[in-house]
Parts: structure tokens; C-alpha cells; sequence
């Protein structure tokens, strides 16, 4: 999964501080404008080390917080078949938040202080994960648009300028297009179904898809830091136009499960050949980006609880390993280091 | 199974089925409870294994409930099995029912039941039931990577601070009174044994004994000394969390009769 289209509160870009800054950085541009992919040990402006730091955090505590909304139906999944295979959609987003803070481990910050400053509250998730799983239909609509806006994001990403990062990106968009496929069909077996299944389904989709729509982030004119991020090949697409394109695939998507997107004003323009959609409310964005959705105390809370409850057993592991530090235990030692 | 191997079966009637739900129940049920898990380890890494063994004992549950299904011959197929019967028509041993408790107590019921699982599974390869050996060896793969995770976190927690020992002892002395299920045989595990379904629990017994007092050893543990109370999960007397837990399990297929997911 994948937080929405990144923060727009970070620092500004500086200018840089000497001349021979200034060369560094236009060498470094250059690089960037001939396609070639940045690596750990390359000299990066700081402003670039930042966005880069900000915008994989936000990533990876996204996977890490969006475990908690679908792990919510892992015990009351309705077949073995369901719950095995949401088991291993839950891994993979804790696998693609693994991947993620060890790319941004590569520029320079650990995950504990990373981990620190999202129980602090001082860092970013996608607020998609603020809102709550009602229903086993919430299990199929997360994987329908959830993860098909994640993989809109995403697509670009796997050609970002950061080595690791676009690295890392490519295994996670194999996965995400794996989930939105299930999530889909668990949405053709409710919509199939009997009558409290179909509306189990419609139900969901009112519920996700304006959250959804959402996740591309403001709307460009809104949008800070786009011009820059595209100028370093962070971002290659802006917001609008990836929105418009998760609009464009997914209007029919829900055409063919016969069920209404909770749009009254939603239509096809033939000169522009796009869905338009009714305007989206950004005051509930905003509300909820500021932490007063409906889960984004429940969320938080259940991190922090996890993070002070596990407390005495990463103590153990690292007292266990600093006793046996000859022996070859490469497990406590890997553990240790980890905290 | 080939037809022909079904027959070569020692006639085993009721006994059968019912014996290879005790193996279904206790990998589903504890699955079941290390879903719980998820989302809320100590550590990314322990929220993945975790998960992942509970892939590993669900998935052997279906492969175990589809062969339960198909020898008792009435058309149940594996999510009826799993989501249509009450607790006590559950078989499973009552320790794998036992609430998660902090993450000293999942790891001491962990490796009790793993240990117990790898020794159980490596006899079973040779079962005369030929299905049930070629399901005992994959799931012997699989036990003992859950093995190497349990003990290797015994060991940690035992041998780490004082307060990680003390968590952990505390949760062997609270857990131990339900081992004396898992290796003392009863009747239909006698009658499963005469017929080479199963191996002797004796077997078991003296290896799984070995497997955790060595250990315990390593963790610095004490064993506890009495098993105090005669569990029956295997014959569907239970202890109060089990109904609670499939409560929660069974609620969409209790709710909605007969509807396909």
C-alpha cells in the first residue's frame, strides 16, 4: 500500500552554500537529467536527502500503519482460503515497509529514530488508514482502490532517480498489483452474491472511494513541492494527472460490478475523453490529515501500544546477544542492531 | 489418495476421521490465535514470522480437514469443518486454544506445541495412512523452521534480563499443566497406533521430553514439576476460551448461511 502524494510541510529546497556547491549540485542535475540513477554514496544536495528521507518514511510507516485496518478481518476472514490469503497481503505490506526503511536507511537515518518520530506523531502516514474496516467488503474494497491508487502512484516510481528507492519500488508494484487483483474479485464474489452481500459491497464502496480519490494528495495548484520533486525525478507525474488516471480505470471497473460510485455528479466528457468527477471535499482531508479522523487515535494507539509492549522482549534480545556476542548467533545479533 | 490405497486401509471407521481432526484442529486453532498477532509484535520482524507461521498451521489445517472430509465420507469440505462445528466437536489439544497472553506466553505455547508438532509429524511420515504421511511431510518442513523460531526466542527471553526470565518462567509454570495431554495417549490414540495410522504417543513422549528439557536447559529455565489436571481437547472437553475464539472465527459463516465468499 502507499501513503498518499507526499507532504507538502517539509523544509523548502535551500540554495546552495558555496560555489562549489553550486557545481556539485548542476553536476548532479546533469546526472539526473541524462536518467542515470543516484546511489548511497553519491554526493546529493541535502534538500534532495531530505525529500528523499521524508517522502520513504511516510511510505514505509504507511505500510506499517495499513497493516492494522485489514489485520482487523485476518481472525474473522469467512473461508480458510480468505484468511490465508490475507495473512499474506498483511506480510507483504509489513515486507514492502522492511524494504522501505532499509532504502531510507541508505540516506543516512536508522529505523528506530524513524519508528520514533511516528509514535511521536511527528511524522506522516496516508490518512486512507485513519478510516475504519467495517465489513468484509472493506477487506475488498481496500484492495480494489486502496491498492489500485497506490499502484497509479507507484508506477512512476519505480524510475525515481534514487536507486534503492526505484529499486525497492519495483518489487513492491509486482505485489500491490497481486492485492488489487484479489481485492477486486472478493468486490465480483460480494456483488454476485446474495442481497446482504451486494450491499455489504456498495456499502464499502460509499465509504472508500472519495478517501481514495484523495490519496493522490492536493490538488496541483495546492501542491508545494511538486515542481522541484519533478525537476529531481522524484516525482514524475503530478497529482491531478494521476488521479485522473485512477478515475479514468476505475469508473468502469465498478460499471462492470454493477454498482453506483457515490457521485452524483460524475461524468464522461467525450471532448476529453475523461470521468469528471464531482468536486472533492479537502476540508474531511485536511481534518483527518490533521488527526481527527475516526481511527487516527485507534491507529497511533495501537502502534505505541505494540512498540511499549514488545519493550521488555527487544531488551531481552539485545542483553541475550551482548552475553553470547562470540557465539554465532546470528539472529540476536542481527535483532540487537535492529533496536 | 488412490482408491486403491484407500481401501488398503486398516478398517478404521469413526476413529479415523476423528483422529486426523485432533491434527486439523490443533494447527487451525492455533493459527487461528497467532492471527492475532498481527499488526501488533514486538518488532517488524517477529510481526512477520509470526504471520508466517500462522500461514504454515492454517494451511496445514485445510490440507488435514479436506483428508478428515473426504475419509468420513459425509460431503463436508473443509470450511464447513472448520466454521460449522461447535467447540466440543472441536479436537484439538487445549493448550493450542490459550490466549496469546504478552509474547513470552505465545512463545512458551509456541514451543511446547512445536516441539511436539515436529516429533508428532516426523512419526506420522510413516503412517499407514498414505495421504496423512505425505501431509506429515510437508508439515515437518515447516515445523521446524516454527521450531527454530521458538526456541531460538525461548533461549532469549530465558537467558535475557531478569524480567524477560521471569516472564517467561512464569508463563511455563501457567502453561505446563496443559503438556500432559499432548503425550499421554488415550484410547482412540491407542486404537490409531494398533493400526499404524499413528505412531505410540510413547514415541513421542520420550523425544519431545528430550527436545524441551534440553531446551529449558539453554534457557535457563526450570521445568515445572506436576502436570496438574487431565485435559481432554482431543476429545472435545474444553477450556472456556476455545468457544470464544471461534466466535469470532465463525461470525461471517454464522451469520450469513450457505452464502459463497
Amino acid at each position: 500500500m502507499y501513503t498518499q502524494a507526499l507532504d507538502s510541510s517539509g523544509a523548502e529546497p535551500r540554495s546552495p552554500a558555496s560555489a562549489g556547491d553550486a557545481e556539485r549540485e548542476r553536476r548532479f542535475q546533469e546526472r539526473i537529467d541524462r536518467d542515470e540513477k543516484i546511489e548511497p554514496k553519491d554526493w546529493m544536495p541535502e534538500a534532495y536527502r531530505q525529500t528523499l528521507i521524508r517522502q520513504i518514511a511516510q511510505h514505509a510507516h504507511s505500510e506499517i500503519v495499513g497493516m492494522l485496518p485489514e489485520g482487523n478481518w485476518i481472525t474473522r476472514a469467512p473461508t480458510l482460503r480468505r484468511k490465508v490469503v490475507l495473512i499474506a497481503k498483511v506480510q507483504d505490506e509489513g515486507g514492502h515497509g522492511m524494504y522501505l526503511y532499509s532504502a531510507a536507511e541508505t540516506l543516512g537515518v536508522s529505523r528506530g529514530e524513524l519508528i520514533e518520530q511516528l509514535l511521536a506523531g511527528r511524522a506522516k502516514y496516508s490518512s486512507i488508514f485513519n478510516y475504519p474496516t467495517l465489513t468484509w467488503a472493506d477487506i475488498g474494497a481496500i484492495g480494489w482502490l486502496v491498492d489500485g491508487a497506490a499502484i497509479m502512484n507507484q508506477i512512476p516510481l519505480c524510475r525515481c532517480s534514487y536507486g534503492p528507492y526505484a529499486r525497492a519500488m519495483v518489487r513492491i508494484c509486482k505485489e500491490e498489483s497481486f492485492h488489487q487483483r484479489q481485492g477486486y474479485e472478493i468486490m465480483l464474489t460480494l456483488a454476485r452474491g446474495t442481497g446482504a452481500q451486494r450491499e455489504m459491497a456498495q456499502d464499502a464502496l460509499n465509504r472508500w472511494w472519495w478517501p481514495s480519490l484523495m490519496m493522490f494528495g492536493p490538488s496541483d495548484t495546492e501542491s508545494v513541492h511538486t515542481a522541484q520533486s519533478m525537476r529531481w525525478k522524484i516525482k514524475r507525474f503530478s497529482n491531478d494527472e494521476l488521479r485522473q488516471r485512477f478515475i479514468d480505470v476505475t469508473v468502469p471497473q465498478a460499471q462492470f460490478l454493477d454498482l453506483s460510485l457515490p457521485d452524483p455528479a460524475l461524468r464522461w466528457d467525450e471532448a476529453a475523453q475523461h470521468f469528471i468527477t464531482g468536486p472533492i471535499d479537502w476540508s474531511e482531508f485536511q481534518t483527518v490529515l490533521k488527526g481527527h479522523g475516526p481511527c487516527n487515535r485507534e491507529r497511533l494507539g495501537a502502534r505505541r501500544a505494540a512498540h511499549e509492549a514488545g519493550r521488555w522482549v527487544r531488551e531481552a534480545a539485545a542483553a541475550y546477544a551482548d552475553k553470547h556476542r562470540d557465539r554465532a548467533g546470528g539472529g540476536a545479533e542481527r535483532y540487537a542492531q535492529a533496536i | 489418495m488412490s482408491a486403491a490405497a484407500e481401501s488398503a486401509l486398516p478398517a478404521a471407521g469413526e476413529d479415523h476421521p476423528r483422529y486426523v481432526l485432533r491434527l486439523a484442529d490443533t494447527s487451525l486453532v492455533l493459527g487461528q490465535r497467532l492471527c492475532e498477532w498481527v499488526g501488533h509484535a514486538p518488532a517488524l520482524e517477529e510481526d512477520l514470522a509470526l504471520g508466517n507461521i500462522a500461514l504454515d498451521l492454517i494451511g496445514q489445517a485445510r490440507l488435514l480437514l479436506a483428508h478428515a472430509g473426504r475419509i468420513e465420507g459425509r460431503g463436508r469440505e473443509e470450511d464447513q469443518l472448520a466454521f460449522l462445528r461447535d467447540a466440543p466437536e472441536f479436537y484439538n489439544v487445549a493448550l493450542a486454544e490459550q490466549p496469546n497472553g504478552d509474547f513470552g506466553a505465545t512463545i512458551v505455547r509456541q514451543a511446547l506445541l512445536d516441539a511436539w508438532q515436529l516429533e508428532l509429524y516426523h512419526s506420522l511420515t510413516a503412517s499407514a495412512d498414505e495421504r496423512l504421511a505425505e501431509i506429515a511431510a510437508k508439515a515437518l518442513k515447516e515445523c521446524r523452521y516454527h521450531w527454530r523460531f521458538s526456541c531460538g526466542w525461548l533461549v532469549r527471553l530465558g537467558d535475557g534480563t531478569a524480567e524477560s526470565h521471569a516472564r517467561a518462567q512464569e508463563a511455563l509454570e501457567a502453561l505446563w499443566r496443559f503438556t500432559e495431554e499432548l503425550i499421554t495417549p488415550d484410547a482412540l490414540d491407542v486404537r490409531m497406533a494398533s493400526l499404524g495410522i499413528a505412531p505410540p504417543l510413547a514415541v513421542v513422549r520420550a523425544r519431545w521430553e528430550a527436545r524441551i528439557a534440553a531446551a529449558l536447559k539453554e534457557a535457563t529455565l526450570r521445568q515445572p514439576s506436576s502436570h496438574h489436571y487431565p485435559w481432554h481437547g482431543k476429545s472435545g472437553v474444553h477450556t472456556e476460551h476455545l468457544g470464544h475464539l471461534l466466535g469470532q472465527m465463525q461470525h461471517l459463516q454464522r451469520t450469513y448461511p450457505g452464502v459463497t465468499w
